[in-house]
């Protein structure tokens, strides 16, 4: 696939011209806290995605997940605060912390170096506006296309690309005339419409039935790869992560409480919460059918927002707790990764694994 | 499974649901004067027989008609044509007032744990409307609090209000609800699609001690084909209205007939598979109908 707006628009380390060694990072995020001013949601959250890289971030409600997503767009509701260290390199290098960058600089960020996919696909189009208006819009925005008939001619081959029918015709329709899965395909071609260094997906096919679910996976990972885009993808769904995604982040209580090569990280789980995570949502077995009311579960509930024990945040849920969970336990490398040692490990004091169970 | 004891009081032996060609149409608003309504065949002709103490269950896509199907079945709306009965009387030709005996066979749980539970109610009120609206009022109090601990619940829940609860435990107060009346038949329209990973599994396991211990039947709707295949004996798939494929749950699942199961099977994102190597390139041509490579 030819992406002309890129080649003529990109430039700087990162771009095709010269992406070695560190230029292949993409976004890297340090130590970032999110919180209002009495309750802390996101604590020291580190992670780095490359480029041509896919990412997972899963955890349940509440874990954090979505606000990270926020924080890195600088969407963040009003009344919370970040503090931390967020790099995006994309047409231009790493130079600033987006956190600290004003509302005008990210306007011109995002749909452009970075976007988004959002869950619901009906609220993030406009009702009165044609879907293919706004494919254009974000082009023209950003001046990726000289014109507003080349826009146009884009947005048919942007459409195509998703597999949409008849994309000339679609271009003139409103979203409410579309199905689920035909507007999350509109929101997709969005994303992907100024060629993004980073696409952030959120939950982009939960409300989806699971034919479309699989078409729509299909699209996003083929658009990233066309791309050689970054991804990461936000789900609470152990199955899709592991297909998507090469590399996945375990989200609880607004830490990362583990991380690793998906095979490693499902397979042979460390943290007692993923393990417990993994156990829980795989109601078939390893070895085909589990018997009935046997399922293991995690006790008790994810707690509200703010109410998460001090030290590790899952030691209130886990079976193995002790004494020494009461204070914040160190991250543990697991084994070399070429992201660092941010990318694979765990923070557990019992950590699961080996023979023992 | 069915016990003999129970049997004769539950009148005569037969299936817990039957419907003999079942239809449900809908009429659209007319979009023109000189033609008919367009009408939407939301079921269409389905024949089907639940035995007592099966666990059923229906999967399908939305629009593909299994929630029409559980309104007919609960009584809720009446089909068009064709014949239902539950526990052998009939359920199609009966007006609402008839049907207070239903209303305590035949017990649902709903899917949004917030929807469904009043919120200016107590837990007991909740736990024991269908009681009241059956007209029991002595010895409530007790079976409320028996319910809860049932249902894993502590007995001073009673006296709080649904938003104090999580989701998890909100489906266990829906639960011991449906649980009041003593029914026969437990019907669950996608109970866990709301839930997290890790309550999920407790609901589940919740939903089968109570089918075991109060012996019912159960009805599950769900779209998440693993559920389906953990809690269920038989399967049917439904697509446009029609049942496409009837079988018992592991023959379904590992040898599916119909071309449509099999592409609803190749598309779920399994973790397992997907550890194996399955890429959602797989997953897209499994939904084509062609082999994963």
């Amino acid at each position: 696939m030819t992406t002309p707006g890129r080649v003529v628009a990109t430039d700087g380390p990162a771009g095709p011209g010269g992406p070695v060694g560190a230029g292949r990072t993409v976004l890297r995020v340090d130590g970032l806290s999110v919180g209002t001013r009495q309750t802390p949601l996101l604590s020291d959250v580190s992670f780095s995605v490359d480029r041509g890289e896919r990412v997972g971030l899963i955890g349940e409600s509440g874990s954090g997940k979505s606000l990270t997503a926020l924080a890195v767009m600088g969407l963040l509701p009003e009344g919370l605060g970040a503090s931390g260290d967020v790099r995006l390199s994309a047409r231009t290098p790493a130079a600033r912390n987006l956190l600290g960058v004003g509302e005008r600089e990210m306007a011109r960020v995002r749909g452009d170096g970075m976007s988004m996919v959002f869950q619901e696909p009906m609220t993030a189009l406009n009702p009165t506006m044609r879907v293919g208006d706004q494919v254009a819009e974000v082009m023209l925005l950003h001046r990726t296309q000289p014109s507003r008939s080349a826009a146009r001619r884009r947005v048919v081959e942007l459409l195509g690309q998703v597999d949409l029918p008849d994309p000339a015709h679609l271009a003139r329709s409103y979203p409410h005339e579309l199905s689920g899965g035909q507007r999350q395909r509109v929101v997709l071609a969005i994303a992907l419409a100024n060629d993004p260094a980073l696409l952030i997906c959120d939950e982009p096919t939960t409300a989806l039935d699971v034919t479309v679910q699989a078409t729509v996976l299909d699209l996003v990972v083929r658009g990233v790869e066309e791309r050689d885009s970054a991804m990461l993808f936000i789900t609470h769904d152990l199955g899709v992560v592991a297909t998507v995604c090469e590399r996945v982040l375990v989200m609880y209580g607004g830490r990362i409480v583990e991380a690793g090569p998906v095979q490693e990280v499902f397979a042979d789980p460390r943290h007692r919460y993923t393990q417990g995570l993994v156990a829980a949502s795989d109601l078939a077995g390893a070895d085909g059918r589990r018997g009935r009311a046997q399922l293991p579960t995690i006790p008790g509930t994810v707690p509200p927002a703010g109410r998460f024990p001090s030290g590790c945040v899952f030691r209130t849920r886990c079976t193995h707790a002790t004494q020494a969970c009461a204070s914040q336990p160190p991250w543990t490398p697991r084994g070399k990764h070429p992201a660092g040692a941010a990318a694979y490990g765990h923070a557990c004091v019992h950590p699961a694994g080996g023979d023992d169970d | 499974m069915t016990d003999p004891a129970r049997d004769a009081t539950a009148g005569p032996p037969g299936p817990a649901i039957e419907l003999r060609g079942v239809s449900r149409d809908f009429r659209r608003r007319r979009t023109s004067l000189s033609t008919p309504p367009p009408v939407v065949h939301a079921v269409r002709d389905v024949s089907l027989s639940v035995a007592r103490g099966e666990r059923f269950g229906i999967v399908g896509e939305s629009g593909s008609g299994k929630s029409t199907l559980l309104r007919l079945v609960c009584g809720l709306d009446r089909p068009t044509s064709g014949e239902l009965y539950v526990e052998g009387r009939p359920v199609h030709d009966q007006p609402h007032r008839r049907l207070r005996w239903l209303r305590s066979t035949l017990q649902l749980v709903f899917q949004d744990p917030m929807g469904s539970l009043d919120p200016r109610m107590r837990v007991r009120d909740i736990v024991a409307e269908p009681l009241v609206a059956q007209g029991r009022r002595a010895g409530n109090r007790e079976r409320v609090v028996d319910l809860l601990e049932r249902v894993g619940l502590s007995a001073d829940a009673a006296d709080r209000y649904p938003h104090q609860f999580s989701g998890g435990q909100r489906q266990r107060i829906s639960v011991a609800r449906a649980l009041a009346p003593d029914p026969d038949i437990l019907v669950a329209d996608e109970p866990v699609s709301a839930l997290d990973v890790s309550v999920r599994a407790q609901v589940l396991n919740l939903i089968d001690e109570v089918v075991e211990g109060f012996d019912l039947t159960l009805v599950l709707v769900s779209h998440d084909l693993s559920v389906v295949r953990h809690v269920c004996d038989r399967v049917t798939v439904m697509q446009r209205g029609e049942l496409v494929e009837v079988a018992p749950t592991e023959q379904l699942f590992t040898a599916p007939e119909h071309p449509y199961t099999r592409s609803l099977l190749a598309a779920v994102p399994d973790l397992q598979t997907a550890l194996s190597g399955r890429t959602a390139r797989d997953l897209a041509a499994g939904v084509r109908g062609q082999a994963p490579a």
